[in-house]
């Protein structure tokens, strides 16, 4: 008994490793001029975002989620940010011109999504 | 808000250039072939457009720009701001009222068990638990149901958060309960102790925590709330010949306003008519009112003093310079420095490693600890999920430099982003540029020296001879006797004499005016006067001798006036431990007397426009951190080229997108204040990761019973719960601590 205890322990740090780092979620949203993301139980929907090079790109947020966590998102690499209304919505206009993957999150970094640019 | 609700917007607009009513078709024509639009209305008498649909602002404005109009987006930033405040109040008590109730039903059980008065698990004591157990499974839903929907969500996008934590560790320690409530001969006698209470108070202590740390973070944001409390509410527009008052919002693009005294500047705009003093120390910490006239440019959010104006808008909404210095603090208020980085790349995995930690701690205990094992097991389980905090880690950083940004700004220093906040911590070397920075950069007669000992009489020759000439120092000396009230004589045979000076015939007389080669060459002895043309130049002043009908008749000295606080705040640099230089175009021996009277350590005198840059370049080269200060338009390579570039404006009118740093006012105290912030902001910063990495490379290991070898005791899950509910809200305190900074051996 303890021995199976043991190995399910075990195997439940391995899940935790596999899940978390190196699992990836496999719902990539395509988005065309525009696209709404929802803020709420400390998630963004959709979080993997992907987005046409060049293009102009629309991404409206829309905050439910009433922890302060919630209250800014930040695109840390492309120096945009923006705070997002409680129960309102926030357009953030982006072109970008670079192929490649560009995170966006909270400003603690628990809340995160990740743009594709192809 | 539902998300196909939410794309059915309502813009309103201000068009401006509509001259008659025929526009207005045009216009209404125009937004609706803006893809998404559902309906356009535009109101000639207001000059303003409401359009419904699902479209971009910008879209609208760019169809309307492109049918020749002007249009602008109107919209209230004061509002957005009463709405978020209201929506804040609204969660607060949610959190207060969920904590309330966790704590009802927590206490109560938590005091019994301090008192020994749990009853057991047999008979009636069993009914009393499983009461209990569907009282704190109320709890767990309505107080922490968030927590738990928030673990569940994150978990199905491969990730994990303070949710995560906060589920595992609650649900745990109440599943645990029942199953010993519902099956107590699971576990051995010693065992069956369980720990609904606990569940119950850290929810409480969580949802309390995150009431305190709501309110301390609205604090962090006081600057932003401050801009955009300058905002004015109405404004006084003079429409058919008819003043009245309109909101804000309802002011276009063009529109002639009149302005009171005691007013608040309501948007961006030129005066039309009068003339009046106007208040601009919200903006750029100038304490003295700047006198404003005809043609002169106003700025929303400033006091008007003392006249009554007309101005016409310029700028309205959002494209006001009040709205762009919002925008600009918020954005830079939310960008990164590098001290955060490793913070944020640790608090990215921190909750997966915490996880791993907790079925370590299970392990360890399971196999190695004493009995009753289930009973440790669950409490150093749990106790290392709940105590763990990725929140405080995440927040060391930010929150601190939306505090440093901010209270920068109180200064009327604008920070392009936390990075150049942290570097203005770090430099070395301070380059001052001179015309414009150190000095006015408005060259002004500075000294009069009249053989005869008519200065006035003196002064009106030479300014009478130099009204038609339109080099510098000429405007200097006519601007002189101006102020002087003195009268002008006119001017007649005038020439000028390239490299050397001036001539010209006034009231019958033959005039000359320049320098000591033009005197040598019309034969005009001044060598008795030499000693004091190098007593002037060893001042920084240019001597310009003045001679009627071939006789010297004195000298006017003309100098760029040092900025009567640039040798104070060159002294606030020398203290925080620069080494400041100054960089110019002029020649060595103004350039340092102009050194010598403000104290600077070094002077780079003859050095071209675009050399700037490769000087500030070649000081880099001998490890210096370099901040450039200059004016951010002719200086823009050597900012650019700088560690930190500081742009320096007047007033309002600068180009604040130029440099990393831009001071709203003139002074170089600017520059010392924002060097101070910045070290104050870093300490704060550097607090705040101290006692983040500390409170969790300390607490885990602590929760998870690294001292129960050597004391015996472990941490209580719900003093843990306790300490991680209060270490975000310490953090955040302790970057409040930064509103109240104030920079040493301020004026």
């Amino acid at each position: 008994m303890d021995g199976l205890i043991n190995l399910l322990a075990l195997a439940l740090i391995g899940f935790i490793v596999w899940w978390f780092w190196l699992a990836k979620s496999r719902e990539v949203q395509v988005a065309q001029k525009s696209i709404d993301v929802i803020v709420d139980g400390g998630v963004y929907e959709p979080s993997i975002i992907e987005v046409s090079r060049g293009e102009m790109i629309t991404l409206n947020f829309i905050r439910r989620d009433a922890s302060p966590c919630a209250e800014q998102v930040v695109f840390a690499e492309l120096g945009v940010s923006a705070e997002l209304p409680l129960e309102g919505s926030k357009k953030i206009e982006l072109r970008l011109e670079n192929e490649g993957e560009f995170g966006f999150s909270c400003q603690m970094g628990m809340y995160r999504g990740k743009l594709i640019v192809k | 808000m539902d998300s196909n609700v939410s794309k059915q917007t309502t813009i309103r607009l201000s068009v401006g250039g509509m001259s008659c009513a025929g526009c207005v078709a045009a216009v209404e024509d125009t937004l609706k072939t803006v893809p998404g639009v559902a309906e356009a209305r535009v109101n000639f008498a207001e000059h303003t457009a409401e359009v419904s649909g699902s479209m971009a602002a910008e879209a609208l404005i760019g169809a309307v720009v492109a049918a020749g109009y002007e249009a602008a987006e109107l919209k209230g930033s004061d509002e957005e701001a009463e709405q978020k405040e209201a929506a804040e109040l609204v969660y607060y008590r949610q959190l207060l009222k969920k904590s309330m109730a966790a704590a009802v039903v927590g206490v109560p059980l938590f005091l019994m068990g301090l008192l020994g008065a749990m009853p057991g698990m047999s008979g009636g004591g069993r009914l009393f638990w499983l009461l209990v157990a569907v009282l704190s499974l109320f709890v767990l839903v309505y107080s922490g149901g968030r927590f738990f929907s928030g673990a569940w969500k994150s978990f199905k996008n491969h990730n994990a958060n303070m949710d995560t934590l906060i589920a595992l560790g609650t649900g745990t320690a109440w599943g645990y309960s029942l199953l010993i409530t519902l099956l107590p001969d699971l576990v051995p006698e010693q065992a069956r102790h369980v720990y609904f209470e606990a569940a119950a108070i850290i929810i409480a202590l969580i949802n309390f925590g995150s009431a305190l740390e709501m309110r301390a973070r609205g604090k962090t944001s006081e600057a932003i709330k401050r801009l955009i409390g300058l905002q004015a509410k109405t404004a006084r527009v003079v429409r058919n010949g008819q003043e009245l008052d309109v909101p804000i919002e309802q002011v276009g693009l063009g529109e002639t306003l009149r302005l009171r005294p005691g007013e608040k500047i309501a948007v961006d705009g030129v005066i039309i008519e009068g003339h009046t003093s106007v208040d601009e120390a919200m903006l750029t910490g100038e304490p003295m009112p700047v006198e404003k006239q005809m043609a002169d440019e106003l700025v929303a959010g400033t006091i008007n003093k003392s006249g009554t104006v007309l101005f016409r808008a310029t700028r309205i909404g959002k494209d006001t310079a009040l709205a762009r210095i919002i925008e600009m603090v918020r954005q830079a208020q939310n960008s990164k420095p590098a001290i955060g980085r490793l913070a944020d790349r640790i608090a990215a995995v921190f909750v997966p490693i915490v996880l791993i930690i907790a079925v370590l701690t299970f392990l360890a205990w399971f196999n190695f600890g004493p009995e009753p094992r289930a009973a440790y097991v669950l409490v150093t389980t749990m106790t290392v999920l709940i105590i763990a905090c990725p929140c405080a880690l995440g927040l060391a950083t930010p929150i601190s430099i939306m505090v440093g940004v901010g209270k920068a700004a109180e200064f009327g220093v604008l920070v392009r982003n936390g990075e150049a906040l942290q570097r203005a911590g770090q430099l070395t070397t301070v380059v001052l540029d001179k015309t414009g920075t150190v000095t006015e950069g408005r060259p002004a007669v500075t000294e009069l020296i009249a053989i005869d000992g008519d200065e006035q009489g003196l002064l009106s020759v030479a300014a009478s001879l130099e009204a038609g000439s339109e080099h510098p120092l000429a405007e200097a000396i006519v601007t002189g006797a101006k102020q002087r009230n003195l009268e002008l004589a006119k001017v007649q045979n005038f020439t000028a004499i390239a490299g050397q000076g001036v001539q010209g015939d006034v009231a019958g007389q033959r005039l000359l005016l320049g320098n000591q080669k033009l005197m040598a060459d019309m034969q005009i002895d001044i060598s008795a006067y030499l000693d004091q043309v190098q007593h002037l130049a060893r001042q920084g002043q240019t001597p310009m001798f003045v001679a009627v009908d071939g006789r010297y008749r004195g000298i006017v000295a003309v100098a760029d006036p040092i900025k009567p606080d640039s040798k104070q705040a060159i002294e606030r640099l020398h203290q925080a431990g620069l080494r400041v230089v100054m960089l110019t175009g002029d020649n060595r021996a103004t350039a340092e007397a102009v050194a010598r009277q403000v104290g600077v350590d070094e002077v780079l005198a003859e050095v071209l426009p675009g050399d700037k840059a490769g000087k500030v370049a070649g000081l880099q080269a001998h490890g210096e951190v370099v901040a450039m200060v200059g004016d951010g338009i002719n200086d823009a390579p050597a900012l650019a080229r700088a560690d930190v570039g500081f742009a320096i404006g007047s007033g309002t009118d600068v180009a604040i997108e130029s440099a990393d740093v831009t001071l709203m006012r003139g002074s170089l105290h600017g520059v010392a204040d924002a060097i101070a912030v910045s070290k104050a902001t870093v300490r704060n910063i550097k607090q705040n990761l101290f006692g983040a990495f500390v409170y969790n490379s300390l607490g885990i290991p602590v929760a998870a019973g690294l001292l129960f070898p050597f004391t015996g005791m472990l941490l209580n899950p719900v003093i843990a719960g306790a300490a991680m509910a209060m270490s975000s809200v310490t953090v955040v305190s302790n970057a409040n601590r930064l509103r109240w900074f104030k920079p040493q051996d301020k004026r």
